[in-house]
């Protein structure tokens, strides 16, 4: 039995109160991590952007990454589905070589679905079709197939009634559901988050998150790259703490929180939870 | 026919050169003529007087609508109809081009001038200046910067209209070419060159259009 | 200034037909050439804002030679000059076999020249449409083709389509060009009325007033097809 399944008995209150470390989190059963990253680096020109990060994300696993402005968070996560091409060092996702000509980077990018800051739901599609785009055009799913899809999907974001909508008639909040469902829709075998609430306003945050949590309690392996603290604390397994290039501290997340090692993860951290 | 020769450009440069200057003449004229009474169009277009801003409009989108080279032969025959005597076909045709020009500045100018903002006009109003120093003292220099690189684009886009005087066999550049194209029966060689002629002489204009407003932009 | 005016000319035989014939020619020239324009100037456009260097140059070359040189003298040189350039049996053919090849010539010409124009709008609009859009399509898997199709072009179409009204507008007043290889349209039509009847006056008028007449019906054209794909209304969302 799934864990999915396990999850689908209790009640949503249930969900919320449950500690992370509460969660089963599947160890490789004799399968390949779902991320290995290994001395990856990469330049802009002259300035180096990651120095070197070493990653490991099991199947199942939400690892939190954080860190300051400009550390390379995005850039990390970008090279994960091979949106940023690296300069060295090694990379694999659900066991196929990013960066090597010879995999099939389009197959791969269908199977890790992407949340980005500011959305990017197609602005000239409504609501329905944005989720069927890619099901339609990538997947080759039947048009009925993808609609059917989409509208399990909305409901489970809480959006069952704007499937007509434009993405501009929509809040920013319900925009990133969307843009979640859109993601989810492709039945990806991992998901990356790039700051996916910090563009939103403040009473918008918690619905956003809320699907989060959910969708890692459902044992989705998932790479957030955020602030939020509080979604850290709830569902993340492993926190990351980057700065200028470099991943300078990885530990589980009662670790990060009760006793981070290094002296520029508390500094960051004292910062933004006195915020 | 055997093999290119293309010393009949060297043959017929001077000529040519003759063309070109027509060419430029017509277009330094243009533009200037254009210029003024595309600005006085502008502002009228602007202007709080309804009667004279409609008519204003009517003349600079009833020239935009229609091509060059009808406006040519309108003016090739009604200048002398006007004026009750024959007159060249250089000073009809310059006439319809001052005309012609004078909508595509008037645009130019009112984007321009609509692209200051409003306070700028109310800050100069209560200074205590009038209208046409505001204009000439505050409005025009700012609008100025953003358009000149429009108007050295117009300019290009002018330079290659004036091979339409060829529809009234007036000896421009483009004329003269085809004179001695068919002359020699040096189709190729001639057109070709006039050709580079041309993309040289363009390429430069929309070079120093676009290195103006690159360098603009931040202003 | 004495002139005897005489607008019945405009109804007679066979001046009327000589306007017909030349508005239907204008139309015939201005719409197919802008039909290539539109095919081969996205095209041009499209590439212009490849990721790679060299096919960015080549579409910025494309977009200067037929920008840089007068549409007349690229009339002629698509007329006079490129069959000669062909291996000569293209060239005969071109020559000898091929009806109205002052027609089909006129419609090339000036269908390349608007594509440069066209290009430069299409790859201002994609260029318009936020980089995130395409890290999207190409997150979900999407091929560069797909991308283009059915993310980046809807969205810059929507965008250039205000612009694109004045392109369009421009194809029909260029077309008046191709009476210099021959081809009786609108203006020849008019100018030949006046050479016959010395009634200028009339004759360019009743030209005048069509290209007015089809200058507004252009511009209500492309109103209308930009109310008919405009978005919805923003509503208070955060992007
Ligand atoms: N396309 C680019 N060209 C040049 N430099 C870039 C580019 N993208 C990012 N950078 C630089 O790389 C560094 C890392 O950027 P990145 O976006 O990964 O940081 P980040 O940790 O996500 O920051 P933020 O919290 O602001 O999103 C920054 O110094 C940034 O200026
Ligand atoms: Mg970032």
């Amino acid at each position: 039995m799934t864990k999915a399944h396990i999850q689908a008995s209790r009640t949503p209150a249930e969900i919320v109160e449950m500690p992370a470390s509460a969660r089963v989190v599947p160890i490789s059963q004799g399968r390949k991590p779902m991320v290995e990253i290994s001395k990856l680096y990469k330049s802009y020109g002259p300035i180096e952007v990651l120095k070197g990060c070493d990653l490991v994300v099991e199947r199942g696993e939400v690892v939190v990454i954080c860190g300051p402005s400009g550390s390379g968070k995005s850039t990390l996560i970008k090279c994960v589905n091979g949106l940023e091409r690296f300069d060295r060092g090694a990379l694999a996702v659900d066991g196929v070589a990013v960066g090597d000509r010879a995999s099939d980077m389009t197959s791969l990018r269908a199977r890790i679905g992407m949340v980005f800051q500011h959305f990017e739901l197609y602005p000239h599609l409504t609501v329905l079709q944005n989720i069927c785009l890619a099901q339609v055009h990538v997947l080759k799913r039947s048009k009925v197939e993808a609609q059917a899809k989409a509208r399990a999907l909305l409901a489970r974001v809480g959006l069952p009634d704007k499937e007509g909508a434009y993405p501009a008639q929509l809040s920013g909040g319900q925009q990133q559901r969307v843009a979640i469902a859109r993601a989810l829709a492709m039945d990806p075998v991992a998901m990356l988050f790039d700051e996916p609430t910090s563009a939103l306003d403040p009473e918008m945050i918690g619905e956003v998150l809320a699907v989060m949590l959910e969708l890692a309690r459902d044992g989705m392996t998932m790479i957030v790259v955020t602030h939020e603290m509080g979604f850290a604390r709830k569902a993340a397994d492993r926190v990351v703490f980057m700065d200028k290039g470099a991943i300078v501290e990885t530990a589980s997340t009662q670790q990060f929180f009760d006793e981070p090692r290094a002296e520029r993860a508390k500094l960051f951290l004292s910062r933004i939870l006195s915020q | 026919m055997t093999g290119l020769d293309f010393g009949v450009i060297q043959r017929a440069l001077p000529f040519l050169l003759e063309g070109l200057a027509l060419s430029f003449f017509l277009t330094a004229v243009a533009m200037l003529g254009g210029v003024i009474l595309g600005l006085g169009l502008a502002v009228i277009r602007l202007s709080r007087w309804k009667a004279l801003s409609i008519l204003a409009a009517g003349y600079v989108n009833g020239f935009r609508a229609i091509p060059l080279v009808l406006v040519i032969f309108w003016f090739y025959f009604l200048v002398p109809l006007a004026l009750g005597r024959s007159v060249s076909a250089l000073q009809s045709v310059v006439i319809a081009f001052v005309l012609f020009e004078a909508a595509y500045y008037s645009e130019i100018f009112r984007a321009g001038l609509q692209s200051i903002r409003p306070g700028q006009w109310q800050a100069a109003y209560a200074c205590g200046l009038g209208y046409f120093q505001t204009l000439r003292l505050v409005v025009l220099p700012q609008a100025l910067r953003n358009m000149l690189p429009l108007m050295i684009t117009q300019a290009v886009v002018l330079f290659q209209d004036t091979s339409l005087v060829y529809v009234i066999s007036l000896r421009d550049f483009m004329t003269s070419a085809s004179i001695v194209a068919n002359r020699d029966n040096r189709l190729i060689e001639t057109y070709l060159f006039a050709a580079l002629v041309y993309f040289v002489i363009c390429s430069i204009g929309a070079a120093s259009a676009s290195r103006l407003s690159a360098r603009w932009r931040p202003a | 200034m004495n002139y005897s005016w005489n607008w019945s000319i405009l109804i007679q035989p066979p001046y009327l037909g000589w306007l017909a014939s030349g508005l239907e020619l204008t139309l015939v020239i201005s719409i197919s050439a802008w039909i290539l324009a539109l095919i081969a100037g996205t095209l041009v456009g499209v590439v212009g804002t490849l990721p790679h260097r060299i096919p960015r140059m080549l579409a910025a070359t494309y977009v200067d030679m037929f920008r840089n040189i007068p549409l007349l003298l690229q009339l002629f040189l698509w007329f006079f000059v490129v069959p000669e350039l062909l291996p000569s049996r293209w060239g005969f053919w071109l020559k000898r076999d091929l009806p109205f090849p002052e027609l089909w010539t006129s419609m090339l010409a000036l269908g390349l020249f608007t594509s440069a124009r066209v290009a430069v709008q299409v790859g201002s609009g994609i260029t318009a449409v936020s980089s995130g859009q395409r890290m999207a399509a190409v997150a979900s898997g999407m091929s560069p083709a797909q991308t283009y199709r059915l993310v980046l072009l809807p969205q810059a179409f929507r965008i250039v389509l205000p612009p694109l009204t004045s392109d369009f507008l421009t194809v029909f007043k260029n077309s008046a060009l191709a009476l210099t290889i021959g081809v009786f349209e609108l203006t020849a039509q008019s100018r030949q009325i006046e050479s016959f009847t010395f009634q200028g006056f009339e004759a360019f008028t009743a030209a005048t007033i069509v290209y007015l007449v089809i200058a507004l019906l252009v511009t209500f054209f492309m109103r209308t097809l930009e109310r008919r794909v405009a978005l919805p209304d923003t509503m208070g969302a955060a992007s």
